[in-house]
C-alpha cells in the first residue's frame, strides 16, 4: 500500500502547478485549466484521506467538487467564447476594462 | 354618575360637517355647503338642548367611556367624556353661540372663494371645542385644546395670501405653544404624583392633600403651570400678544373663536381644576394678579386703537382678565357666569362690527366711519345693547356678571380691595373706550369713502385690500357707495344675541347661577355660599360697591360723549399734549417690539449663527462631508490595488492564501 504522504505530496505538487499556471499564463483557457488542476489536486488529497481513514465523506465531497467543476466549465467556457467574440483576444492582460 | 352615549354623539355632527365640506365642498354648490354646515352645527345645538333637558332631571353627572386609549401598567387614559353643570354651560354656549355665528357667516362669507373651506373649519372648530369642554380627563381635554388651536390657526390665516394674516396665524400658534408647554408639564406632574389624568381621580387625590399655605408645593406648581397654559389660550399677560393680531381672520371667526368660545377655554380649564387651585392659595393669588393686571393693561391699550376690531380684541383680553380675577379670588362660578354673558355680548359686538365692516365695504378704521346709525338701524340697535351691556349698565347681562366678580374680588377671603379698585377703574376705562367706539362709528357724519373713491388703489394696505382681491367678506361686484344694512341672515343672529345680552344676566339674580354650579365647585362654593349668608351686613357694602361701579360706567359714557360727540377736536389736543404717553398707548406699550428684541431676535440670531452655521453646517454637515473626504483619500491610495489585471488579482489571492497558511503553521492548528 502506498503511504498517504505520497498522495499528499503529489496533491501539493498538482496544486502548486495550478497556482503557478494561474499566475503566469496569459491565455484565459490555460488559466482555466490551471484552476481545474488546483481542484483536482485538492480532490486527490480528499480521496487519499478518505481511503486512509475509511471515511466516505471525503469521496462524497469529491463528487460535489466534480459537479461544481463541470458546471463551472460550462459557464466559464461560455464566458470565454463571449469574451473572444467581443474582444477578439484571449490574452487576459488585454481584458482589463475594469482597470482605472 | 350615569353613562350617557349622547355625550359622544353630540360631537359627531360638527366633525361630519367638517369632513363633508372639507372633502367635497370644492365641487358642491354654495347652497349644499350652507345646508351641510348649518344642519350639522344646528344638530349639535339641538342635541345640546336635549342633553340640557334630560340633565336637569338627573341627580348625578353624566359620563361616557367611548374607547380605551392608553393602557400602561396601572396608568390608563380613555376616550371618555363627562357632563356636569360646568360643561353643560360651556356646551350650550359653544353650540348655541356657535350655531348663530354659523348662520351669520353664511351672509358674511357668501362671496368668498374659500366659502366651503371656511364652513369646514368652523365645523371643525366646533367639534374640537366640544371635545375640550366634554372631556373627562386632561388628555382628552388636551386633544380639544390643541384642536381648537389648530382651527384657530387655520381661520386666522384664512386669507393666507395676505402676508399679515399668514404671520398672525403663525404667531397665534407659536404663542399658544408656549402655553401648552406649561399645560403639558402640569399633566406630567399629575401622572407622576397621582398616576392618573382622570378628573375624578385627580381631584379625589388632590382633596386628600393638605392646603399649601406656605411655599410652593406640588399643587402650587401644577396650578401655576396650568395657568401658563390658560394664559396662552386665554390671552393673558404675558402671552396675550397673539389675540389682537388674530383679528386678521374673518370677523365671524373673531366673534366665535377669539371672543365667545376658544379664548375662554383657559378660564374653563382653571375653573375645572378648581379643586387643585383651592389647595394652592399662592397659585390662586398669581391667577388673580395676572387677571387683574391684564384687565387694566388691555383696557388702557383699547383706548387708543383706531381699528374697530382691535378695540374689541383688547376689550376681549381685558374681559378675560376679569374672569381670571374671579377664578383667582375663588369665585369660579362668577368667572363662568361672566364667561357666559361675555360670550353673548362680545360675540354680538364682533358680529355687529362685522356687519358695519360689511356695510361700508371692508373698512375697519373707525376714523372713516361715523353716522352709521342712519344707514344701518338694526346693527346700531343691537350694537347699542351690546355696548351698554359691556359697560355694565343695569339691568343688562354684564352688569350682573361683572358686579358679581367685583363684589367677590372685594369680599371673598382670597380677595382684596386692591383687586376691586383696579376692577372698577378698568370698568370705567371699558365704558369709555366702548362708548368711544360707539360714538365714532354710529354718530356724527359719515367720514368714509363714497362711490367715487371706494376702490381707490391708494388704500392698498388697508384691511380692505382683501375685499378688492376678491376673496373677501365683501365683494358685491358693484362700487361701494352708500353704507347699507346687512342682509337678514346676518341681522338675525345679531337680534338673538342682543336679546341674550339683555336678559342673559338675569339667571344670576339671587345667585341662581352660583347655586346651579355649586355641585361642581363643591367645597369652595359651599364655603363661599356659607360665607355670603353669614354676612348680612355685607349687603349694604355690596349695594354701595355696585353703585360705585355703575357710576364708573356712567362716567365713562359721559367722558366719551364729551370727547367724541360734543367736542370732536378735543381728543386730538389731549393726544398731542400727552405726547409720549399717548404714543406708547397707541403702540400697545411697544410690547410686540419688546418681545421682538427680547425673544424673537435673540432666537433668530442664535438659530442662525449657532444652530445653523455652527451646529448644522459646522458639526453635522461637516461630519458627513469630512468622513466622505477621508474615505476618498484612503480610497485614492487603496485603489491602486484594483489594477483590473486578472493575474495581479490572482497574485493577491495566492499571497493571501499563503499568509493564512503561514499563520496557521506558525501558530499551530488547534482544535
Amino acid at each position: 500500500m502506498v503511504p498517504l504522504s505520497y498522495y499528499l505530496v503529489l496533491s501539493g505538487i498538482l496544486f502548486v502547478c495550478g497556482v503557478l499556471g494561474f499566475l503566469i499564463k496569459r491565455n484565459i483557457i490555460a488559466i482555466f485549466m490551471s484552476i481545474e488542476l488546483m481542484l483536482n489536486g485538492v480532490n486527490l488529497s480528499f480521496v487519499a484521506f478518505a481511503a486512509q481513514w475509511h471515511a466516505l465523506s471525503g469521496q462524497v465531497f469529491v463528487f460535489f467538487v466534480m459537479v461544481v467543476a463541470a458546471a463551472e466549465a460550462a459557464v466559464g467556457l461560455a464566458i470565454i467564447i463571449a469574451v473572444y467574440r467581443t474582444r477578439e483576444t484571449l490574452n487576459v492582460d488585454q481584458v482589463n476594462l475594469l482597470k482605472l | 354618575m350615569t353613562p350617557n352615549p349622547y355625550l359622544w354623539l353630540i360631537q359627531l355632527p360638527p366633525l361630519a360637517g367638517a369632513a363633508i365640506n372639507g372633502f367635497f365642498g370644492r365641487r358642491s354648490s354654495k347652497q349644499a355647503i350652507t345646508a351641510i354646515a348649518l344642519i350639522f352645527s344646528g344638530a349639535a345645538f339641538g342635541l345640546a338642548l336635549f342633553l340640557a333637558a334630560i340633565f336637569s332631571s338627573a341627580s348625578a353627572p353624566y359620563y361616557f367611556d367611548l374607547a380605551h386609549w392608553i393602557r400602561s401598567g396601572s396608568f390608563q387614559v380613555d376616550f371618555s367624556f363627562y357632563l356636569d353643570q360646568l360643561s353643560l354651560v360651556m356646551l350650550l354656549v359653544v353650540t348655541g353661540v356657535g350655531f348663530l355665528i354659523h348662520i351669520y357667516s353664511v351672509g358674511y362669507m357668501w362671496e368668498d372663494d374659500g366659502y366651503y373651506r371656511f364652513m369646514s373649519y368652523m365645523n371643525l372648530f366646533m367639534f374640537f371645542m366640544l371635545t375640550l369642554v366634554m372631556a373627562k380627563n386632561y388628555l382628552v381635554m388636551f386633544i380639544g385644546w390643541e384642536g381648537v388651536g389648530l382651527a384657530s390657526y387655520l381661520l386666522i390665516g384664512f386669507w393666507f395670501i395676505k402676508d399679515s394674516a399668514a404671520s398672525a396665524g403663525k404667531k397665534a400658534f407659536i404663542v399658544n405653544r408656549i402655553g401648552d408647554f406649561g399645560f403639558l408639564i402640569a399633566l406630567f406632574l399629575m401622572i407622576k404624583h397621582f398616576g392618573s389624568l382622570d378628573f375624578t381621580h385627580v381631584f379625589a387625590a388632590v382633596r386628600t392633600l393638605p392646603t399649601e399655605t406656605a411655599g410652593v408645593g406640588l399643587l402650587s406648581a401644577i396650578g401655576l403651570l396650568l395657568m401658563v397654559g390658560a394664559a396662552g389660550k386665554s390671552a393673558q399677560i404675558p402671552l396675550y400678544v397673539w389675540l389682537p393680531d388674530a383679528m386678521e381672520g374673518p370677523t365671524p371667526v373673531s366673534a366665535l373663536i377669539h371672543a365667545a368660545t376658544m379664548v375662554t377655554a383657559g378660564v374653563y380649564m382653571v375653573a375645572r381644576s378648581s379643586a387643585i387651585f383651592e389647595r394652592a392659595p399662592m397659585a390662586m393669588m398669581v391667577v388673580a394678579i395676572i387677571g387683574t393686571l391684564t384687565a387694566l393693561f388691555a383696557a388702557t391699550i383699547g383706548i387708543a386703537q383706531t381699528d374697530i376690531k382691535k378695540v374689541l380684541a383688547y376689550s376681549t383680553v381685558s374681559q378675560l382678565g376679569y374672569m381670571f380675577m374671579a377664578c383667582g379670588v375663588g369665585a369660579f362660578s362668577a368667572g363662568i357666569f361672566h364667561l357666559m354673558t361675555h360670550a353673548f355680548f362680545k360675540g354680538l359686538l364682533f358680529l355687529a362690527a362685522g356687519s358695519v365692516i360689511h356695510g361700508i365695504g371692508g373698512e375697519q378704521d373707525m376714523r372713516k366711519m361715523g353716522g352709521l346709525r342712519v344707514y344701518m338701524p338694526v346693527t346700531f340697535l343691537t350694537m347699542s345693547i351690546a355696548t351698554f351691556t359691556i359697560a355694565g349698565f343695569p339691568p343688562l347681562a354684564a352688569y350682573f356678571s361683572k358686579d358679581e366678580i367685583l363684589w367677590k374680588a372685594y369680599s371673598s377671603p382670597n380677595g382684596s380691595w386692591v383687586f376691586w379698585l383696579v376692577g372698577v377703574i378698568t370698568a370705567f376705562i371699558t365704558s369709555f373706550y366702548m362708548f368711544r367706539l360707539w360714538f365714532l362709528t354710529f354718530f356724527g357724519d359719515y367720514r368714509g369713502a363714497t362711490a367715487h373713491d371706494a376702490h381707490d388703489p391708494s388704500r392698498a394696505g388697508a384691511p380692505s385690500t382683501v375685499a378688492q382681491g376678491g376673496s373677501a367678506p365683501h365683494g358685491h361686484g358693484h362700487g361701494h357707495g352708500e353704507p347699507h344694512e346687512s342682509p337678514w341672515v346676518m341681522l338675525g343672529p345679531l337680534v338673538i344675541l342682543a336679546i341674550l345680552s339683555f336678559f342673559g344676566g338675569w339667571v344670576g339674580y339671587h345667585d341662581h347661577f352660583q347655586h346651579f354650579l355649586a355641585p361642581v365647585f363643591q367645597s369652595g362654593a359651599a364655603a363661599e355660599l356659607a360665607h355670603e349668608s353669614g354676612e348680612a351686613a355685607g349687603k349694604g357694602t355690596e349695594m354701595l360697591l355696585m353703585l360705585i361701579s355703575v357710576t364708573a360706567a356712567v362716567l365713562g359714557f359721559l367722558l366719551a360723549w364729551t370727547l367724541y360727540l360734543r367736542r370732536p377736536q378735543l381728543p386730538e389736543h389731549i393726544a398731542t399734549s400727552l405726547g409720549e404717553l399717548y404714543q406708547a398707548v397707541a403702540h400697545k406699550y411697544y410690547i410686540d417690539e419688546l418681545y421682538a428684541v427680547l425673544f424673537v431676535k435673540p432666537l433668530i440670531d442664535g438659530s442662525t449663527t449657532i444652530l445653523w452655521h455652527g451646529v448644522d453646517q459646522g458639526v453635522i454637515d461637516a461630519a458627513v462631508n469630512d468622513s466622505a473626504d477621508a474615505a476618498r483619500h484612503v480610497s485614492d491610495n487603496a485603489r491602486h490595488m484594483q489594477s483590473g489585471n486578472l493575474r495581479s488579482y490572482a497574485g493577491w489571492v495566492a499571497a493571501g492564501g499563503a499568509a493564512v497558511i503561514a499563520y496557521m503553521v506558525w501558530m499551530g492548528v488547534t482544535r
